[in-house]
């Protein structure tokens, strides 16, 4: 079994760039489940279902959704295990920013979209910055120098990462992304295996319920601003 | 040449590569503190927390950077890859008959692709987009100077082989039209960046209806205006030695002075068109029929003769429709 992490702010793109490289692989009778972690809800798994593709939906709600993630991620694989899939996907939507599902040597996959502005790959940090694959979507509606110029930040940011352009509408570009997909290394167990970015710490009394504001009503760990510096 | 980049002075590093400032800024260093020290200096000063932070160590922060430098540079140099010819063997059509000939597209060559709507124009344009290798539905291959492009080259390298310009493309930025064609050239790790925006600004105001000024934001411009700096752009400062264009003949541009100035910049360009005149204006068009190419017809003499009589009905139709766009009255 392969495990795929794949991540993307939301609307980017990725349940389209899943289905459509899932098909590719489907068509060499290999059998693919689907894990979509989320906050609030998600329609998702109706796309999942009207395609055929195993899924579980797993909402955060008022927990960190990529701490959630982290706590699932293991009885996923299991699950996947279970109904002998050859290919596990996890899809997250990586909503501050600073969060990266991905895990050392499992296939990390990045979808960002060419509508969301030349300054986006700078903002996304570790998602982007550590993922192994970085799928460019929506390149059909925007012009060719907006596209080189996007292509061109993200690799600034990533010198590393494959960028793959993708076509969510015709598919095109799902099929090196199955390619991709198929050259990972296959998956044991995540038993020990180390997130390559650390979650955002938070431990103070708004994680646990607290909702007056106010200086006294702080405890835990905290940042603060300092507005007096020019 | 890896070791003496980590043991310059960054001083020295931003004066010879300046968007070396890009690294840092997306780290958040503040380079102009640093301009004395080496980069390894700059990683031993570095505290753990900023690599922790950034989930890397002080080496492969260090092999980041060589990276990031290396393949800056080979942007700079990257014009390698010239493109002389690109051949598409046949395929099937909709009814999976086999298709009638191969194509042969050379440099500096425009071929138009006509028929009707729904025929498979846009399926053809999507098939060389990619280089299919009878991985697509029409099973049809795409060969780059004769020869079976590698997998990074279809897909990796996506926008430095092939350009595209279709109708249903809009500037999303949001910048003025100089600051756009800067931001383009800077990507492109140009030299001459302002002469480049310059002449990019000339030429689309060349192509366009009516003129704008290069400080109006391009998400502002009219659809024959943005259309006229899309076109421009691509063909002076996309890398790309292939240009796709979709039925641009309704945007309101000059199409004869478009095609050429494709053609002046050696570009093999393939243009799907419902236009005679663009039509017969291309060296060749492949006809489609029924999802597949049904024949490759050479612009004959004759029709480079038509082609006046069309140049004057077009010119004709555009006095019209500016008289009407100011306002006049048609008298005859």
């Amino acid at each position: 079994m392969r495990l795929i992490t794949v991540s993307g702010p939301p609307s980017s793109g990725k349940t389209s760039v899943i289905v459509k490289t899932l098909e590719e692989l489907r068509k060499e009778n290999l059998t693919c489940g689907v894990v979509k972690f989320d906050c609030l809800s998600t329609q998702d798994q109706l796309i999942y279902h009207d395609k055929k593709i195993p899924v579980k939906i797993g909402l955060s709600g008022s927990l960190c959704p990529d701490h959630f993630y982290v706590s699932n991620v293991e009885a996923a694989v299991k699950w996947a295990q279970d109904n002998a899939f050859d290919y596990l996907i996890t899809e997250s939507a990586g909503l501050c920013n600073r969060c990266s599902p991905h895990i050392k040597k499992v296939l990390a996959v990045c979808v960002i979209d060419n509508l969301s502005g030349v300054n986006t790959p700078k903002k996304i940090g570790p998602m982007l910055k550590s993922a192994d694959i970085v799928v460019i979507t929506k390149g059909d509606i925007v012009s060719q120098a907006e596209r080189e110029v996007f292509a061109f930040r993200v690799r600034q940011v990533n010198p590393r990462g494959k960028i793959i352009q993708f076509n969510g509408v015709t598919g095109q570009g799902s099929f090196y992304l199955k390619k991709a997909f198929s050259e990972a290394d296959p998956l044991v167990s995540l038993e020990g295996a180390t997130l390559r970015f650390t979650m955002p710490g938070a431990l103070c009394s708004y994680c646990l319920g607290e909702r007056i504001i106010g200086y006294d009503r702080q405890i835990g760990v905290s940042k603060l601003m300092d507005f007096n510096e020019s | 040449m890896i070791h003496t980049l980590l043991q310059l002075p960054i001083g020295t590093l931003l004066e010879r590569y300046p968007w070396v400032e890009d690294f840092f800024s997306a780290h958040e260093i503040e380079s102009a503190q640093w301009r004395e020290s080496s980069f390894r200096e700059l990683c031993q000063s570095l505290d753990d927390a900023f690599f922790l932070d950034i989930a890397s160590s002080p080496g492969q922060f260090s092999d980041d950077f060589t990276l990031f430098i290396q393949e800056m540079i080979s942007l700079e140099e990257g014009d390698a890859n010239t493109i002389h010819s690109m051949r598409i063997l046949p395929g099937l059509n909709k009814c999976q008959e086999p298709e009638a000939q191969e194509v042969l597209l050379k440099q500096g060559q425009v071929t138009a692709i006509v028929g009707p709507t729904g025929s498979g124009k846009s399926r053809l344009l999507e098939d060389i987009e990619c280089l299919a290798q009878a991985d697509t539905l029409t099973k049809r291959k795409i060969l780059v100077n004769d020869a079976v492009p590698s997998d990074d080259t279809r897909f990796s390298n996506s926008g430095r082989l092939i350009a595209q310009l279709s109708q249903n493309m809009n500037f999303v930025m949001d910048l003025s039209a100089h600051d756009f064609l800067i931001m383009h050239a800077e990507s492109r790790m140009a030299s001459n960046i302002e002469s480049l925006a310059e002449a990019i600004y000339k030429k689309a105001n060349e192509l366009a209806g009516e003129q704008f000024s290069i400080t109006t934001p391009i998400t502002q411009l009219s659809g024959g205006q943005s259309r006229a700096l899309m076109i421009a752009d691509t063909a002076l400062l996309s890398r790309a030695p292939i240009i796709l264009i979709d039925e641009i003949e309704n945007a309101g541009v000059d199409k004869t002075k478009a095609l050429e100035l494709f053609v002046d910049n050696n570009k093999i360009v393939l243009i799907a068109t419902h236009d005679p005149l663009l039509a017969l204006s291309t060296d060749q068009r492949i006809v489609i029929r029924n999802g597949g190419i049904a024949k490759i017809i050479t612009t004959t003499k004759a029709e480079k003769k038509k082609l006046v009589t069309l140049r004057r009905l077009d010119a004709h139709l555009m006095r019209l429709r500016n008289k009407l766009r100011l306002g006049d009255v048609i008298a005859e």
